[in-house]
């Protein structure tokens, strides 16, 4: 089970709490996740990575365990704490006003 | 008893105004989608509980959102995960894709931009929903950068009308200060296969052949701020309207210039006349009187506010030229909003009621034609766009 934090407008965008909890089959990426995530909330899709490029939006980023996982390659594997639910990944959002 | 339903796009949330014939009394619901950029909300002609709403965020992107009933409740359209197998994919709402494909779409060019270097097409945001005037599952949606969409299927998915993009002008057009969008559709009621649409800072453009191939009908206007003041393409239109009963007659208020054509934009004459200022953004048409139109002038191109800080509807009874001021109930000191360009509408009751949203939060409505107004809500967000259905 993978747990993935989101930023505020995407909870009310999905319609859930603080945190989802996935199931992700095979290694547990940034790709996988988000994969799984998209599928499971299809409201997400294209709110958190580019519909066509699957780029992560400029603005958002991803970290887990205190580190920057945003300019990671999208199919490097997630941390262990991650993997096993021990720890969330977190998206969040840039502070950039607004 | 008729009544009337404001919809109103902010730069946080959505707001609806609704009110009986008398347009007196208001009930305020929202905010809807808070603290998103709503850049418009409008409702089907053919179906009014049915309404769309763009959504979009900096850092989220463009979301699309439908109501079934008159806005009480809203979805996503496709959100949710698609029940049996051949159902449109979930979650292509929000999926405005360029097309580049062989058989339907046009090579992805590059566009000019700001320091007149090319750049590459990049979807932005969804500036305008247009419904059909028959179907309420198709609507167009005209985005930033520029490009048209349609979709058929109550906004579940989008397809590009590509012979607009691929006119062959496009390393001519190039962002206003607002971006390149395409942010005027009209439908000619007349004339199931006749659109008009409008880009900043490209010009207007129609077609004759639901969208197939386009033309740029921007003969007639003339723009000092760009290098040929006369050129075919590269003009800053910042809103078109036209009476559904006279379809081929259009007015325009460009960056500078109001401006009329009787020839569905087939050449163009300006009509500013006697305007304080002719440099404005909204433009619209009395629902009974193709010949009265309204304008909220605005100072110049570098100060978006009214001249001398007075807040003017100005109003023209003989389709331009002749202007008279309309300031009964609008601040007449130290005002200094703007009406940006989706941001004025008019319902259709027998006394002809007008309305316009400010950036400083204000939605003001007249009842009698513009003669008199009065704020609906004064501390809104700042108001991108105000749309009006009028009820049964």
């Amino acid at each position: 089970m993978i747990r993935v934090t989101l930023p505020p407008h995407l909870r009310t965008l999905a319609q859930v709490g603080w945190e989802v909890e996935l199931e992700v089959e095979g290694r547990a990426t940034q790709r996988s996740v988000l994969d799984t995530l998209e599928a499971q909330y299809p409201m997400l899709r294209g709110t958190i990575r580019d519909h066509v490029t699957h780029e992560r939006r400029p603005f958002l980023r991803f970290f887990a365990c205190e580190e920057d996982l945003s300019h990671e390659s999208p199919d490097a594997p997630l941390p262990d704490a991650v993997a096993s639910g021990a720890e969330p990944l977190v998206i969040l959002g840039a502070i950039a006003g607004g | 008893m008729s009544k009337v339903r404001v919809l109103v796009g902010t730069r946080k949330g959505a707001f609806i105004l609704e009110s009986d014939g008398k347009r007196e009394k208001w009930e305020v619901s929202g905010p809807h989608f808070a603290g998103w950029e709503i850049y418009h909300v409008k409702g089907s002609p053919a179906d009014p509980n049915r309404i769309y709403a763009s959504q979009s965020s900096g850092w989220f992107g463009q979301v699309i959102q439908r109501s079934n009933d008159g806005g009480k409740t809203w979805e996503i359209p496709g959100g949710g995960p698609q029940p049996g197998p051949g159902g449109m994919p979930a979650g292509q709402s929000n999926k405005f894709a360029y097309d580049t494909s062989a058989e339907t779409g046009k090579p992805l060019t590059t566009h000019q931009w700001y320091d007149g270097t090319q750049h590459p097409w990049e979807f932005k945001r969804v500036w305008h929903l247009e419904p059909s005037l028959t179907e309420p599952d198709t609507v167009y949606a005209g985005i930033e950068d520029a490009a048209l969409f349609r979709s058929t299927d109550g906004g579940k998915s989008w397809h590009e009308l590509a012979g607009l993009r691929g006119h062959g002008t496009g390393p001519k057009w190039q962002p206003g200060a607002g971006g390149m969008c395409l942010h005027t559709v009209i439908l000619d009621p007349s004339d199931t296969d006749r659109i008009y649409i409008a880009i900043s800072a490209a010009g207007a453009f129609r077609t004759d052949d639901g969208g197939q191939t386009w033309r740029p009908i921007n003969h007639g206007l003339h723009s000092q701020y760009i290098p040929d003041p006369n050129a075919e393409v590269g003009h800053c239109v910042h809103h078109i309207a036209m009476h559904p009963s006279r379809p081929s007659v259009l007015f325009m208020q460009k960056h500078w210039d109001v401006m009329r054509s009787d020839d569905a934009g087939d050449s163009w004459k300006e009509v500013s006349g006697n305007l304080p200022t002719d440099f404005g953004f909204v433009i619209d048409v009395h629902a009974h009187e193709p010949e009265t139109i309204y304008v909220v002038p605005i100072k110049s191109d570098g100060e978006h506010y009214p001249p001398e800080g007075k807040l003017r509807v100005y109003r023209s009874r003989t389709g331009g030229n002749e202007w008279e001021a309309l300031t009964e109930g609008l601040p007449q000191s130290n005002c200094y909003v703007n009406v940006l360009r989706d941001a004025m509408a008019v319902d259709s009751l027998d006394s002809c009621g007008v309305y316009f949203g400010t950036t400083g939060g204000q939605v003001y409505s007249s009842a009698d034609a513009g003669d008199s107004w009065s704020p609906i809500v004064h501390d809104l967000p700042a108001v991108l766009s105000v749309e009006v259905q009028t009820l049964p």
